[in-house]
């Protein structure tokens, strides 16, 4: 029988050796390049943010940091290489995105020093202040800087001597590809090692942590320079790639965005900010090119239902999926079918009430951009006002109805904790 | 016998190549379409639309289809995307639109290389024309409303002081430096220039407006992005009893949104701005303008200067057109065709600066003041005949490279 | 009056009313924070809700200003209150980061909701006449609504602290935020407290949306832009503490104002660095708990 140490230590290796099906996003990401050639200019985008997500889930998934300001080191890669470039001359891309990074876990670490002794609503505040401050200060200096209007015209010297940049973004793709997967393969070294083992030990119970004598505090900020250094990198290849940056690379909208796609995605995976960052981007540039109005509201609706009913992000879905198909929890669900309660009644009731009253409402409100009377609308309009409510009403079980015989438990009653 | 065949068939061939190929030229159109700024990328496509709708018959037999793009967020990142996608998927000939400088900043290189047109219908920051050949603006510069108010406030309007209050961003301290140089020429000093904060929040302006007071300068030039913080700017003015203290309200026509008027009350009433369009603007172009709109939109939609100059930018697009024969795939050949290219539209008399590629248009001062139906609206004091951007003509900064 | 004293007493008055803004918004996010525990990022999303509606009200219906004000509260409270009980309570048990995503999910729903209905732009609410122009005292002219501001702050702020401790219910609430279990234990229904806490907290977000339209204008976007503002409110004056959001709400409307006055290049530097400063010193807020 072997001991907790070397079942924890076969753990890592068997992990630490690659398993097949990780080299599929990477065979996608290749396999882009030739289905779509058209399109890399957004696909280098889209690979720049998972690199940027990837170095959110290093600190919110392993280490358990939730920070809303994670752009600020993005930003501070972005505007290192922009200003080398500028000021200094320096406009090999290579040599600036590795300085863009180091000076960005400089950043990290300092700011992480002060800051990671803290949890919860405070660390969160002092990352949103942080970022805050450094846009605040960038906009004082924006004979530096050159505020909101930014730093155009960057030049960047051709990749290794004769990669130059193309119209079609496609050397831009293969520049960010290459680098996405050299610092993946340093995160997975990280995350399958003792030390990615103790940051898993800090998110999950962190008093225990220091009753073992693990140095909390020089392993968080350690990982936060690190993931800070990503960022950085990030944020270089961003201002690389458009040969632009300004102010906004600092926005609060940029880190709330990247917390979003990890959380889509599914935290504490590796790849999680892989299918994350992709779907956001994909839907967000189909769905803006449709009715911007109505992709604020999927995504909203997309974070109420993943929180409701896929807290562990796309990736937790497979994974129950998988488990689904595999057997393990086959037998489970089976037997988990149409377990119809009593309360399950009231429950579907409760549901039908307020989809009846969200659906007056909303029934009031089209007719307040039509006609902007109310009176209209119950007297001289009864049949809207009937079908308004009836519909919602009909939409709110039927939701609940469905959640239901999915789930085994409807919308309304305390998940299994 | 063979000679005629061969110089018929010459002929045929000669008439056939010569004469119009009907096209459907594609024109890119980039503008924001989701967040905050949604609003304004509306007021311009609903213009362009307006116009393609009208004069559809003027370039038959040729075709235009709009492919539209949402600009985003004013960073350019996204901008650059839509529009590079744009040039490399779709294949458009020419690119319009762009409400946020930065949006153009960041496509300019693209541009050049791609060899493609910017025809520029809002972005306002003087020197985005000097960063590619490529690029004709129809809209304004900053320079085009706050210079000559520099010299119209000291002259006409008696202002030998005057304090600058702005919101803090690039279009902000473009305006100002406008006017401080405009006024300054003409013999005026500036005993303030106060920062307003970033244009994402509207803040709260009494406590610059309250500085501004405490140094009774005659009158205070404000600029401040279109929409909320106008309503803001001027409830301050009002609350702080600043006409009554002998401080005037001046600034660009971003101060009085045409849209906005009405919600300003009692306080607007003696405000002087200069601008290039208010909705009340006499002239042929704009009363034709006006009428197309409203019956379009409804009695309750107005136009602003944004919409006036989507209108003539999608003037401009459709006489390059008609001017090529529907060649538009040389990009250097639209451009050439575009320079000095004339017309009267809302504005009045417009015309592109073969020289800067940049619009020249009448600037004119206008006091709001209440219409006999009790309306707020916006007469003309005068009008400074065809402004050119005095920051490329002076060379002030980076509009002299 | 010396020059100085006028500049003094400006910035205090000003500050003031913005102080009374962020007071009468941010105290319902304090309390459901330290009440529930539960991060609630939609607040924003309900001050946002109040203004449309007061908006509707006052230019589509011709209600009163005042009047509409006190409808929206109730109206939001009484909405709040039932997304509580059907929504925000299952996830009383789950994490942080679970509460901020559902939450900030809501408010995009509101957001994009309130656009469609109501277009990106900014309205404003026509006033009754007592409420526009000023009140002169010589020195200085005050205008009229920043001081039903600090009026309508004052009152809230004497009628809340009594309720909180002369009455039954404050004290049932307070006991709940300090000890839940020994509460339960003594027979105080908790779940309704929060539900009641929430409904009042929101209905006051609602009232200060409402307020806020004179001030800053009011589009959609209105629940997320001052959304941190007011979390910095609550962290920095300390969760679930009334006194603490009333502190930092003057500490903050004070120092920003006066900032603005004399540095306005710093432009809202100074309100992230208070927050920096407070927080590194005291992580849990003038008044919080540890």
């Amino acid at each position: 029988m072997l001991d907790a140490r070397e079942r924890g230590a076969n753990y890592l290796v068997r992990h630490h050796y690659f398993r097949w099906p990780e080299a599929l996003p990477w065979l996608i990401a290749i396999a882009c390049f030739f289905v779509f050639p058209n399109r890399m200019t957004f696909g280098g985008q889209v690979l720049i943010m998972i690199m940027f997500a990837l170095s959110l889930d290093l600190i919110l998934g392993y280490a358990g940091i939730v920070t809303l300001g994670h752009a600020a080191f993005f930003g501070v890669g972005a505007y290192t290489v922009a200003l080398a470039s500028l000021r200094l001359g320096w406009s090999e891309p290579i040599s600036g995105i590795v300085v863009g990074g180091i000076l960005a876990g400089l950043a990290g670490a300092v700011v992480g020093w002060f800051i990671l002794r803290y949890r919860g609503l405070t660390l969160l505040m002092l990352t949103i202040a942080f970022a805050a401050m450094l846009q605040e200060s960038g906009n004082l200096r924006s004979d530096i800087t050159g505020g909101y209007d930014g730093l155009p015209g960057l030049m960047f010297d051709p990749l290794l001597g004769t990669f130059q940049y193309d119209l079609y973004g496609h050397t831009n793709y293969w520049y960010v590809l290459t680098v996405l997967a050299v610092i993946f393969y340093f995160v997975r070294r990280i995350v399958y090692s003792p030390f990615g083992q103790a940051l898993t030990g800090i998110r999950e119970n962190v008093r225990r942590m220091h009753a073992i004598g693990s140095p909390v505090h020089r392993r968080l900020v350690t990982v936060y320079a690190i993931s800070a250094a990503i960022a950085g990198v990030a944020g270089a290849l961003f201002t690389q790639t458009n040969a632009y940056v300004t102010l906004a690379v600092f926005d609060f909208d940029n880190s709330a965005k990247v917390l979003v796609m990890l959380i889509l995605g599914g935290t504490g995976r590796l790849y999680g900010p892989f299918l994350g960052a992709a779907v956001y981007m994909i839907l967000e540039d189909y769905f803006s090119k449709l009715s911007p109005t109505f992709w604020q509201l999927g995504i909203g609706l997309l974070l109420v239902l993943a929180v409701l009913f896929a807290r562990r992000g796309l990736l937790g879905l497979a994974e129950d999926a998988r488990g689904l198909l595999t057997g393990s929890e086959r037998r489970s669900f089976a037997s988990r079918r149409l377990v119809w309660k009593r309360d399950s009644w009231s429950a579907l009731g409760s549901s039908a009430f307020d989809g009846a009253v969200i659906g007056f409402l909303a029934g009031f409100a089209v007719n307040l951009k039509e006609a902007d009377l109310m009176t209209s609308y119950v007297t001289g309009m009864p049949a809207r006002a009937i079908i308004f409510t009836l519909g919602g009403a009909a939409i709110g079980a039927g939701i609940n109805a469905v959640a239901l015989l999915i789930t085994g438990r409807t919308a309304v009653e305390e998940p299994p904790s | 016998m063979r000679m005629i065949g061969v110089l018929g068939l010459a002929a045929l061939a000669f008439a056939a190549g010569g004469a119009a190929q009907a096209e459907t030229i594609k024109i890119g159109v980039v503008l924001p379409f989701s967040g905050a700024n949604a609003d304004l990328g509306h007021q311009i496509d609903k213009a362009f639309d307006l116009y393609v709708k009208l004069h559809a018959n003027d370039i038959a037999p040729h075709k235009v289809e709009l492919i539209k793009r949402d600009e985003g967020p004013p960073t350019g990142a996204q901008a650059k995307t839509v529009a590079t996608e744009l040039i490399t998927n779709d294949k458009v000939p020419i690119l319009t639109g762009f409400v946020f400088s930065p949006s153009a900043i960041a496509l300019a290189p693209v541009a050049t290389q791609a060899k493609v047109p910017m025809v520029i219908a809002n972005a306002g920051t003087a020197w985005i024309t000097n960063l590619s050949p490529y690029i004709v603006r129809l809209s304004f510069s900053m320079w085009h409303p706050a210079f000559p108010m520099g010299a119209y406030a000291f002259n006409k309007i008696g202002c030998k002081t005057a304090a600058m209050a702005y919101t803090d961003f690039p279009p902000g301290k473009d305006s100002t430096e406008a006017f401080k140089t405009g006024f300054e020429k003409a013999g005026g000093k500036i005993t303030d220039a106060i920062p307003m904060g970033s244009p994402v929040q509207v803040p709260d302006f009494t406590p610059f407006f309250q500085k501004i007071k405490d140094e009774h300068p005659d009158c205070m030039y404000v600029f401040i992005p279109s929409g909320a913080h106008a309503t803001g700017v001027m409830k301050a003015y009002g609350e702080l009893g600043m006409r009554k203290a002998g401080i005037k309200l001046i600034g660009p026509m971003d101060l009085i949104p045409d849209n906005k008027l009405q919600d300003m009350g009692d306080a607007a009433i003696g405000t002087i701005v200069m601008g290039h369009y208010a909705v009340d603007l006499d002239s042929a172009g704009n009363k034709t303008f006006n009428e197309e709109w409203h019956k379009a939109y409804g009695k309750d939609s107005y136009p602003d200067f944004m919409s006036a100059a989507g209108w003539d930018t999608m003037h401009a697009i459709f006489d390059t057109i008609k001017k090529l024969n529907g060649n538009v795939s040389d990009g250097a050949k639209v451009v050439d065709a575009m320079k000095g290219w004339s017309a009267d539209g809302p504005r009045g008399k417009v015309m592109i600066d073969p020289a800067t590629r940049d619009i020249v248009q009448d600037e004119h001062a206008m006091e709001v003041y209440r219409k006999p139906d009790g309306k707020l609206g916006e007469r003309i004091l005068g009008t400074t005949k065809a402004v050119k951007d005095e920051c490329k003509e002076l060379k002030v900064g980076r509009c002299g490279s | 009056m010396p020059h100085f004293a006028i500049v003094a007493v400006s910035i205090l008055f000003d500050g003031m009313a913005y102080a009374m803004f962020l007071f009468i918004t941010s105290v319902g996010l304090s309390v459901t924070m330290g009440l529930m525990g539960f991060v609630n990022l939609a607040h924003g999303a309900f001050a946002m809700a109040g203004g449309f509606v007061v908006v509707s009200l006052t230019r589509s219906y011709g209600v009163g200003f005042v009047p509409s004000l006190i409808f929206a509260s109730v109206l939001i409270g009484l909405i709040s209150a039932r997304l509580e009980r059907r929504l925000y309570r299952r996830l009383y048990k789950s994490t942080d980061l679970e509460q901020v995503l559902l939450t900030i999910g809501l408010a995009f729903m509101a957001i994009a909701t309130a656009t469609y209905f109501y277009g990106p732009i900014p309205r404003s609410v026509p006033l009754p006449d007592w409420l526009e122009g000023d009140v002169n005292l010589g020195f200085r002219a005050f205008p009229s609504y920043r001081a039903f501001l600090i009026a309508i702050g004052v009152v809230l702020i004497a009628v809340l602290w009594y309720a909180f401790e002369r009455t039954n219910i404050g004290a049932k609430i307070r006991a709940a935020v300090d000890n839940r279990r020994m509460a339960e234990s003594v027979g105080i229904n908790v779940d309704r407290l929060f539900t009641l806490t929430f409904a009042v907290g929101s209905g006051l977000a609602a009232l200060g949306g409402g307020l806020a339209i004179q001030l800053f204008g009011l589009t959609p976007s209105f629940a997320v832009l001052y959304l941190v503002l007011f979390l910095i409110v609550v962290a920095v004056g300390g969760l679930g503490s009334l006194k603490g959001t009333l502190l930092a709400a003057l500490v903050i409307g004070i120092i920003d104002t006066g900032g603005k006055y004399a540095f306005p290049v710093a432009g809202n530097l100074f309100i992230y660095a208070i927050t920096a400063i407070v927080l590194l010193y005291k992580p849990t807020g003038f008044f919080g708990r540890e």
